[in-house]
């Protein structure tokens, strides 16, 4: 029973470039909750425009004849589209395996049944944190008991249920409670996504990143908590880059599986791509998500090796992490084509162990300033 | 995790099996993530509909293929297919 020997016509296309495999569609910027480590732009507010259900149904079929099969609906908050179930339907018709990355906010159980007749695959919600006063100040808005609600109606109407907490120093110390609350909602998987240092977390570094002690901590709860429910709860373990001495592979190098479309119809590399200088990236709403995939300047800018600067250019294991993620490298040093600051051999490792130090200043003052919360008023006051 | 020889096997209803046309290939979906399958793999998950214990999905492919002495190797993969939470036994 030998393997197929047919030709795949989407890889011989343009040689040496896969074709997309995960699409995250940003369907909104809007948003009931206000997270200060939210993935969105800081400046999101300046991008008002959505695309139509038509665009969004243009963009799912092109990207699914390329070969995208994992399909994200987020945001913001995807559910306040009101074409929600219909792009859900169009997307199932067309065989995608669909993901509703949602705060639980706005989801009755009508809803629920609706996406689960149109075709959803799976709900991932996210909780802030396991306590009520704790997740509601995160959340910026009452919604703890909502959100386990939405979590047994996720698991009554037969979802895989997909419970998302991202970690930061507020919450970190609740871990046990984290995965005892897992348990009790009755979770399938839950992704610990220790908090990436973008954006709106990039604002509130000081505030959120954990010492390495609380974080060594954590890990160790983590790590037990997944061999006791092995075969039950599978664990998705986000690793805090700040506390490793390589990158991590960001979207498994850069235009070779993932597409994110933002909401306004931008065609991102990843979520944070827009936030780099020069990054013009391509729209929908003028390109095919082919020629954007294989022709655009924007995808090919960071495609291969031969962007690279020392020490990455020269590394042995330059395949393995792709230097890193240009975003970091961007945000971090003010140099896109420089390695990751996470790695130990950047000249600009120093800037990660300055962020260490100044976090754990901030802990330890008088009066530590507040959280800067994400929400339109804020998003103009930054950009 | 052993497959109970009489129960019947079937496929997860919380993942999905499907061709992709653009790899060629069954794959296994699920949250985030995907498994990409051989074809003996993928003939072996089609036969998890809920009606065939191992023995006769053992006889049906070799009788498909026109073999014998499939049974390890059947066993083997569905074990591990069970591990994974792809297939289910009641």
């Amino acid at each position: 029973m030998a393997g197929s020997n047919k030709t795949n016509p989407t890889t011989t296309l343009r040689t040496g470039i896969t074709p997309p495999r995960w699409l995250l569609a940003e369907l909104t910027y809007a948003c009931p909750l206000q997270c200060p480590y939210c993935a969105n732009p800081i400046d999101y507010a300046k991008y008002q425009s959505e695309l139509s259900t038509e665009d969004w149904k243009r963009v799912l079929t092109q990207a699914r004849k390329m070969g995208a099969v994992q399909l994200g609906f987020s945001g913001g908050e995807p559910l306040t589209r009101k074409d929600l179930a219909e792009l859900v339907k169009h997307a199932r018709d067309l065989g995608y395996y669909s993901n509703l990355i949602t705060s639980g906010y706005g989801l009755t159980e009508e809803k629920i049944v609706q996406l689960k007749e149109a075709g959803l695959d799976h709900i991932q919600v996210s909780i802030q944190a396991s306590s009520q006063e704790l997740n509601d100040h995160l959340a910026g808005t009452e919604s703890f008991q909502l959100k386990k609600e939405v979590a047994h109606l996720v698991k009554k109407h037969g979802y895989p249920m997909v419970l998302c907490v991202v970690i930061h120093r507020e919450n970190i110390h609740q871990m046990p409670e984290i995965l005892a609350m897992a348990e009790e909602l009755g979770a399938d998987y839950l992704e610990l996504a220790n908090t990436q240092y973008y954006g709106w977390a990039h604002a509130n570094r000081d505030l959120l990143l954990p010492t390495k002690e609380q974080f060594e901590q954590a890990e160790q709860i983590a790590q037990a908590f997944k061999e006791k429910v092995a075969g039950k709860m599978k664990i998705y373990y986000v690793v805090p880059d700040f506390y490793e001495d390589r990158p991590k592979a960001c979207m498994n190098g850069w235009g070779t599986t993932f597409l994110t479309i933002a909401p306004d119809g931008a065609a991102l590399p990843c979520h944070s791509a827009r936030d780099l200088p020069g990054m013009d990236c391509p729209n929908v709403k003028d390109y095919s998500i082919e020629q954007i995939w294989y022709e655009s300047l924007t995808f090919n800018f960071f495609r291969g090796f031969e962007w690279m600067k020392e020490p990455c250019s020269s590394c042995d294991e330059k395949e393995k992490d792709f230097g890193g993620c240009r975003c970091q490298a961007y945000l971090l040093s003010g140099d896109m084509y420089a390695a990751d600051p996470v790695c130990s051999k950047s000249p600009n490792h120093h800037i990660i162990q300055e962020a260490i130090d100044s976090a754990k200043a901030s802990a330890l003052a008088d009066n530590e300033k507040p959280l800067i919360f994400r929400n339109s008023k804020n998003s103009r006051l930054l950009s | 995790m052993t497959i109970h020889p009489d129960h019947p096997i079937k496929f997860s209803p919380m993942h999905r099996l499907q061709w992709e046309e653009a790899q060629q290939k069954d794959v296994i979906l699920y949250p985030e993530g995907m498994v990409e399958l051989n074809q003996s793999s993928a003939e072996i998950l089609k036969c998890c509909d809920g009606t065939r214990n191992l023995a006769q999905i053992v006889s049906d492919l070799e009788q498909k293929f026109a073999t014998t002495g499939l049974t390890n190797d059947i066993t083997a993969f569905l074990e591990v297919a069970l591990k994974n939470g792809w297939i289910q036994q009641n």
